[in-house]
């Protein structure tokens, strides 16, 4: 029953062939058996997912009109605040915090019925693409269990991968969604900036973060996409309008007279050749379908990076200056005689990992005034030019197309002493996030030299995600078709499959 | 050493002002969240997420909040920014839950206004114009009780205790420009700035502006340069002074402290300065010769702030009146003498006296009836006299009934008393409780030779021409009849009846 797509589970519910209890304990069942090797989840919530599963099952036996996926299990990245269940985002600092709210994502899967089960690992504060950054320990890839996920969202692009959860909920500042979701073999979509509440999402980089979903097909991905977006009083950058019509695009998939635009700067050079491989053939299979491929110009992509990583860290030494241990959370120093600054400061030292220091530190330095403009505001400054490089570049074609990252799954402490290393597996994502627009990852095969999933990126305009989901669909279908299953089926089994 | 005197100051010195007020908005919620901001409310229970800054949680801008603040820069005569921006001021204390505060820097909402003030001196009334240079929205921070220590501050405390309930409160922030030529007026001139700045604030009805209540606050800059100089001094900033009469102390205190040390020849230290109410004098609190670096940033959780043309203009046009032309304009007309009117500005009486005078009330009665027993009485409950439940309409009602002879002022006493215990209105209290004039000269001749007989030495003092002695007759015929007789009449008929009319 776990290896069904959240759709045919749906299905199965709404056709009374099984119950949301059983679907639940059945995945429960599954992470008891493998999460002990891929430790994809920091807090399993058992009792509560029954309790939300009996709930939707008499809800549906009553007759009541349900949403599309009511029933469905799912697994929640640990960023977003659960009313009364442990939320950390991976962070020792907050080891114990039982939010006294429900985030906005949160209220909406409660409203559409959907099962959650339990918090995702990360790394901590979601800085990090492997996971590895976690104050509880790493998230091990379903694939080779000696390799990362990616990240942050490794936890839930595990648990999907790994069929512990159909669908999973995950966030994405600098690819963060797309990027584990290609590392795992599975579809993740960052939504455009503003479609998703970012209220209850523990903040990293306010103008950067973006909470999606993550599914094993894209319709799946779709289905997921429709509950959590919408309009948000409560969060002031939240987009005041109509959710684009992803799931019917994601059913339609077709890309016949579509202008599908490769960007210059995010291939060739610096790409694992089986990524780059399995890129081209994609584009071939699209082009095939009656897409048009053209060649697009972004120039300012190169100073991508640098942006991103002085933007997010300037806001993340802001955002992360509440953790001062006065209100909740971790408070270490507090002996007698020690004033508030030096137990705010031995807090803080304890609780944030190296990385979230490093961050903290770089943004600090960054606003600090005498270098202000020549860091926050240069930085500032390459995003004007980078939306204006999508701008043009969207003017020739209606979405975007590039590897999601530029190489396979790594090992498991292979870049972990190299943070630039590590930045560079985010090239390709991170202009998304810095524009403010939406992007897909889904499965484009294996890379032949280690036989492990290679994520092809596809990019649309600012609320114009069905593109993503049009585009998606068909690539999908017809990738589906040419390996006669699916690409998870090729993974080697874990201990309890 | 000696501190010299104010007039050896002056002598010497040119005092340059810098005035920084800090309004809290009266809004029914906070700046950026749903919570309650009233006033005096058990510590943390005016709490969320988003004030207590729980992980998640994000702010969201309250439209009055920014509606209040176009008022305040429209009545300060400022411009309106088409497009302004939050900016995250960031520091660490344990009372700001976020450790930033979120305020405005270089994008304030409105910029480049004056006030004019008037001040009497020697030489009669003088004419100031302060200049405004911004008006900025930012948030409250929460409150902290240092316990235990010396000094009452955070260090050298046992403990503290924080109390998040002022946290996320609408706060603006009014900074004039540096105010230089007011010489030896400069400690009356901030006090009349401060002084027009909250009746303005009151007269748009945005804030409580009860400075001792800390929803008006002043700090106050000063240096002081020699006579002729064009090179400013080094300024102080003293912190929260909270009355208008503290504005003036404080900055008396700190130009003779100033040029104490500059006759010395020493330097002022450019630090914040707290001021005690109890010696009038300052003491030192931060230094801030090392300027600190807040790491302002625009807030990306927040939307820019694009007030419409349109908007703004509706705005203007619901002004009310200047303040200080308001009064001009009452004082003549009312033709109020200097004291009586300071009097009812003090009293906080101004508006519900020209309402009563709106409805027909004579202005020197509804005055009278508003500064004296009404104010007498809401002294009494400790209550503002806005809040007794008697209306400008039920004072003129009862200057009208005084008026037509229906009503004694002693009666009318009576009147108001049932009134505010909620009886009704005028009309309905005099009903229920039988109270009228006894103007029947029967009934009030037959209380008179009953009076006449029983005080028989009395009455004929005054008929062989004591007419001091009337008083205790006319003081007993009142007694006779409940007080419901017109003294004025008894009077008449009494005298007339001894022979004396």
């Amino acid at each position: 029953m776990i290896q069904l797509t959240a759709a045919q589970m749906a299905d199965a519910l709404a056709k009374d062939e099984t119950t949301s209890v059983e679907l639940t304990q059945a995945h429960l069942d599954r992470i008891a058996a493998v999460d002990g090797q891929v430790k994809a989840f920091l807090h399993v919530d058992s009792e509560g997912a029954l309790a939300q599963a009996r709930d939707v099952d008499t809800r549906r036996k009553s007759g009541e009109k349900l949403s599309a996926i009511a029933g469905v299990p799912l697994a929640l990245k640990d960023v977003l605040a659960q009313k009364g269940v442990p939320t950390t985002a991976g962070s020792k600092i907050l080891q114990g915090w039982r939010p006294p709210y429900d985030s906005t994502v949160v209220s909406k899967l409660k409203d559409a019925g959907v099962v959650i089960m339990g918090k995702t690992n990360m790394d901590e504060f979601a800085m990090g693409s492997s996971t590895e950054n976690s104050g509880y320990g790493p998230t091990f890839n379903p694939w080779d269990l000696t390799r990362t996920p990616g990240g942050s969202s490794g936890g839930s692009a595990a648990a999907v991968s790994a069929f512990e959860a159909p669908l999973a909920v995950g966030s994405d500042t600098g690819g963060s969604i797309r990027q584990p979701a290609a590392l795992t073999g599975i579809v993740g979509v960052r939504p455009t900036y503003g479609a998703v509440s970012r209220f209850g999402l523990i903040a990293y980089s306010s103008s950067l973060d973006q909470a999606g979903p993550f599914g094993r097909t894209v319709l799946d991905t779709a289905l997921l996409h429709e509950v959590m977006a919408g309009h948000d009083p409560k969060d002031a950058t939240s987009i005041n309008a109509p959710v684009p019509a992803v799931v019917s695009a994601a059913k339609s998939g077709d890309v016949k007279g579509m202008k599908i635009g490769v960007i210059k700067q995010l291939q060739g050079e610096g790409y694992q050749k089986g990524v780059q491989a399995r890129f081209d053939e994609s584009l071939k299979v699209l082009a095939s379908l009656g897409a048009e491929i053209v060649e697009v110009d972004c120039p300012s992509f190169e100073y991508a990076l640098a942006a991103y990583y002085l933007i997010a860290p300037s806001e993340c030494s802001s955002n992360l200056a509440r953790f001062d241990a006065m209100r909740y959370g971790l408070r270490t120093g507090d002996v007698e005689g020690a004033s508030a600054e030096a137990v705010m400061s031995a807090t803080r030292d304890a609780g944030f990992g190296r990385e979230v220091k490093r961050r903290i530190i770089l943004g600090t330095y960054a606003l600090s005034s005498g270098y202000y403009d020549a860091y926050y505001g240069s930085a500032q400054k390459i995003r004007t030019l980078i939306i204006q490089d999508y701008a043009k570049a969207f003017g020739k074609a209606d979405v975007l197309v590039s590897p999601t990252a530029p190489t396979t799954a790594y090992k498991i402490g292979e870049k972990v002493d190299d943070p630039m290393a590590m930045y560079l597996g985010d090239v390709a994502t991170i202009p998304v996030n810095l524009a403010g627009i939406c992007g897909m990852s889904l499965p484009a095969g294996l890379a032949e030299e280690d036989n492990l999933p290679v994520g092809f990126q596809i990019m649309a305009p600012a609320m114009q995600d069905q593109r993503l989901y049009q585009v998606g669909a068909s690539l999908e279908a017809a990738l589906l078709s040419q390996w006669g299953a699916p690409i998870l089926s090729k993974a080697p089994a874990l201990g309890g499959k | 050493m000696t501190l010299p005197t104010y007039d050896e100051v002056i002598a010497k010195w040119d005092p340059v002002l810098g005035l920084e007020v800090h309004v809290e908005l009266n809004t029914k919620s906070k700046m950026f969240c749903s919570c309650a901001t009233e006033f005096g409310a058990e510590p943390n229970t005016q709490t969320c997420p988003v004030c207590l800054a729980l992980p998640g949680a994000l702010p969201v801008v309250n439209e009055k909040a920014i509606e209040s603040t176009i008022l305040i820069g429209l009545a300060l005569n400022c411009k309106i920014a088409p497009y302004s921006r939050f900016a995250r001021k960031n520091y660490f204390y344990p009372d700001m839950p976020k450790n930033f505060q979120i305020s405005q820097y270089d994008e304030p909402i409105c910029f480049d206004g004056y006030v004019d003030v008037e001040i009497d001196t020697e030489e009669g009334p003088k004419q100031f114009r302060i200049e405004i240079e911004r008006v900025h929205m930012e948030e409250d921070t929460g409150k902290s009780l240092h316990v235990g220590g010396a000094t009452g501050r955070i260090h050298g405390a046992d403990y503290s205790l924080l109390d998040y309930n002022r946290a996320g409160i609408p706060l603006v922030e009014i900074v004039t420009k540096i105010v230089p030529g007011t010489g030896k007026y400069a400690p009356e001139v901030a006090k009349a700035y401060v002084a027009e700045l909250r009746d303005i604030l009151r007269g748009l009805k945005v804030s409580d502006v009860k400075m001792e209540q800390g929803s008006l606050r002043c700090d106050a800059n000063v240096s002081l340069k020699p006579i002729g100089s064009d090179v400013l001094g080094t300024r102080s900033e003293t912190k929260n002074v909270n009355s208008l009469r503290s504005v003036e102390r404080a900055i008396r205190g700190e130009m003779i402290r100033h040029a104490e040390l500059l006759n010395d020849g020493k330097k002022v230290k450019q630090e914040t300065r707290h001021f005690q109410e109890d010696t009038g004098l300052t003491r030192s609190g931060r230094s801030k010769e090392q300027a600190e670096d807040y790491r302002y940033f625009p807030d990306p959780d927040l939307v820019p702030v694009t007030p419409s043309s349109a908007w703004i203009e509706e705005l203007r046009a619901t002004l009310p009146e200047r303040p200080s032309l308001r009064r001009k304009r009452l004082k003549e007309e009312w033709n109020v003498p200097d004291k009586e009117m300071q009097a009812m500005i003090n009293a906080d009486v101004l508006d519900i006296v020209e309402a009563t005078v709106l409805l027909g009330a004579d202005p020197t009665k509804a005055r009278s009836w508003w500064l004296g027993e009404i104010s007498r009485i809401a002294n009494d409950q400790n209550i503002a006299v806005a809040d007794l439940s008697i209306t400008p309409a039920d004072v003129a009602e009862l200057v009208a009934l005084v008026a037509a002879g229906e009503l004694t002022d002693k009666l009318a006493r009576q009147v108001v008393e049932g009134v505010i215990a909620g009886e009704g209105k005028p009309s309905e209290v005099v009903a229920k409780r039988g109270i009228k004039v006894v103007n029947d000269d029967g009934a009030l001749m037959a209380a008179i030779e009953k009076v006449c007989t029983e005080q028989a030495e009395t009455a004929e003092k005054v008929r062989g021409g004591h007419l001091p002695a009337a008083g205790a007759l006319i003081g007993a015929v009142m007694k006779e009849t409940k007080g419901q007789a017109d003294a004025a009449k008894v009077r008449e008929l009494l005298l007339k009846h001894l022979g004396q009319g």
